[in-house]
């Protein structure tokens, strides 16, 4: 379903990904490990033609995202590692917004609306601003929104990054279900080394843009002669503490921050 | 459509809801209307129009339409900061129909600030030369807003940071806007200076609007509509195209 060849993505001197290469089966719950900074969002990024590769091929089930962007993007949903909603905008906005752009039908896109809101109990709030939620509650309202329509292939970067226990478990659950009923191949990245060993067929270890083990959670631990997946990823990218390069984007961000603090009390 | 639609209804909304600014955006034109206008009407004198006032009110308009609208298309670049540009770039929606979308709501947000900056403009004692100038006046206000929503588009496409922005606003939108004939005829001017002038798209759009509200146009109403709809045009193939090379 995903097929990356030799993959490479540079920034300026800086190799974000180096020649990654691996696959990904129809129906897979593929896990996407690494440090911070390892390279996982740049991949995503190029998977979800956010970005272009500086080198290398990917197929999305068969279709070259860099050539046919528009064709890749009906095949998948993501939900992103940062935040990605409308503050502007009420829950309940947010939602239906996402429902018209995925070309979700009307009648059908309230229903799941109230579905996925109230799951993630997000009903009752549904009519304020999303300027006004807690972090958590926003997290809630990202992965409701992700989950609206149905796709091929769903991206979940970090998607469990501020939840709590509950959250994480109706998100996990509701995974494997869409995975088992629909076929939807899942791709994920978390730093929670229990989720990928729960919900993942299969992992990948990516350290400084390269790819230094792949295989199943069993595999990765009778390789590494870990008891735990978690063991098993220490020893494999070790134990030393990564920076992670702050972009333009999080400068702002940070900057938005302390503009907003004002405003909202 | 229906994608323009909601993205169009997206802009709208959040407008309606930041109050606040509305307000401080209708500040800018009035400070200018009322210093100049009065502080400058003892001491000017324009052929063609009966006081300053009545000269300056529809640059203020103008004015007031060509800051909403670029800002709208800037407003890329919050969405990028916080995030939401993303959710539409990888949506399997052709990207053509997200710009146009933003970029329509950004020009309708335009035209409902002119239309107060107008009332503004009508309640301190600028007086149109009859109702059968609207419709024409509504046709410049239109054709600016989209001309500098379409422009905002292109330049928040390619923008990364506040710093890009405060460049824009320095050396792009106050030129426009000085060089514009906003507030002093574009006439018996040195020939660099008019050269400069014929080169600002608002130009067409002041004398245009001047014209239909009292007139007083320079140019020419006719040919300031072609010009305006071919910028109008152009910039929307330019607005499309930068949107559609976002890299997040």
């Amino acid at each position: 379903m995903i097929k990356v060849q030799n993959l490479s993505k540079t920034f300026g001197e800086v190799k974000a990904v180096a020649d990654v290469t691996f696959e990904v089966q129809p129906g897979e719950i593929f896990a996407f490990l690494g440090p911070n900074g390892a390279g996982k969002t740049t991949t995503i990024q190029m998977l979800t033609t956010l970005l272009r590769p500086t080198s290398g091929t990917i197929a999305i089930d068969g279709l070259d995202p860099v050539a046919k962007p528009l064709e890749v993007r009906k095949r998948f949903g993501i939900v992103f590692q940062d935040p990605s909603l409308d503050q502007e905008l009420t829950a309940y906005e947010n939602m239906d917004l996402h429902g018209v752009l995925y070309h979700v039908p009307r009648k059908l896109r309230a229903e799941r609306i109230e579905t996925l809101l109230k799951l993630f109990e997000l009903w009752d709030r549904r009519t304020s601003l999303v300027k006004t939620f807690s972090g958590g509650m926003r997290r809630r309202l990202e992965i409701a929104r992700g989950l609206l329509h149905t796709p091929k292939i769903l991206f979940l970067d970090e998607p469990t990054l501020g939840l709590d226990p509950q959250s994480r478990n109706q998100l996990w659950t509701h995974v494997k279900h869409l995975n088992e009923t629909e076929a939807v191949t899942v791709f994920l990245t978390t730093h929670y080394m229990d989720e990928a060993d729960r919900v993942a067929q299969r992992v990948a270890v990516i350290d400084h843009g390269k790819i230094v083990a792949i295989g199943s959670s069993a595999e990765l631990k009778a390789q590494t002669g870990a008891d735990s997946l978690e063991a098993a990823f220490l020893k494999l990218t070790g134990t030393t503490i990564r920076d992670e390069a702050a972009n333009s984007a999080d400068a702002m961000r940070q900057m938005a921050r302390m503009w907003s603090r004002g405003q909202r009390r | 459509m229906n994608v323009i639609f909601v993205l169009w209804l997206r802009e709208v909304k959040r407008y309606l809801r930041s109050r606040p600014q509305i307000i401080a955006s209708l500040g800018q034109p009035l400070l200018y209307l009322l210093v100049l206008g009065f502080g400058l009407s003892r001491v000017t004198q324009i052929s063609g129009a009966a006081n300053y006032m009545q000269f300056v009110a529809p640059g203020v308009i103008c004015m007031g339409i060509l800051f909403t609208s670029i800002f709208s298309g800037i407003g890329l670049l919050w969405d990028r900061q916080f995030g939401f540009l993303k959710e539409t770039l990888v949506a399997p929606v052709p990207r053509l129909q997200i710009m146009a979308g933003r970029t329509l709501g950004g020009a309708t947000i335009a035209i409902i600030q002119g239309t107060l900056v107008l009332i503004l403009c009508m309640l301190v004692g600028f007086r149109p030369q009859g109702f059968a100038a609207i419709p024409q006046a509504f046709l410049f206000m239109v054709l600016i807003a989209i001309v500098f929503a379409a422009l905002g588009t292109a330049i928040g496409s390619t923008l990364r940071d506040m710093q890009g922005f405060q460049m824009i606003m320095n050396f792009l939108i106050m030129p426009i806007f000085f060089l514009s004939g906003a507030l002093f005829p574009l006439t018996n001017l040195p020939t660099p200076l008019l050269v400069a002038t014929r080169l600002d798209p608002l130009s067409y759009g002041v004398d245009g609007l001047r014209g239909a509200f009292i007139g007083l146009a320079n140019i020419g109403v006719a040919f300031d509509v072609v010009v305006l709809g071919v910028l109008a045009t152009a910039f929307l193939i330019l607005g499309a195209w930068a949107f559609s090379r976002i890299q997040v």
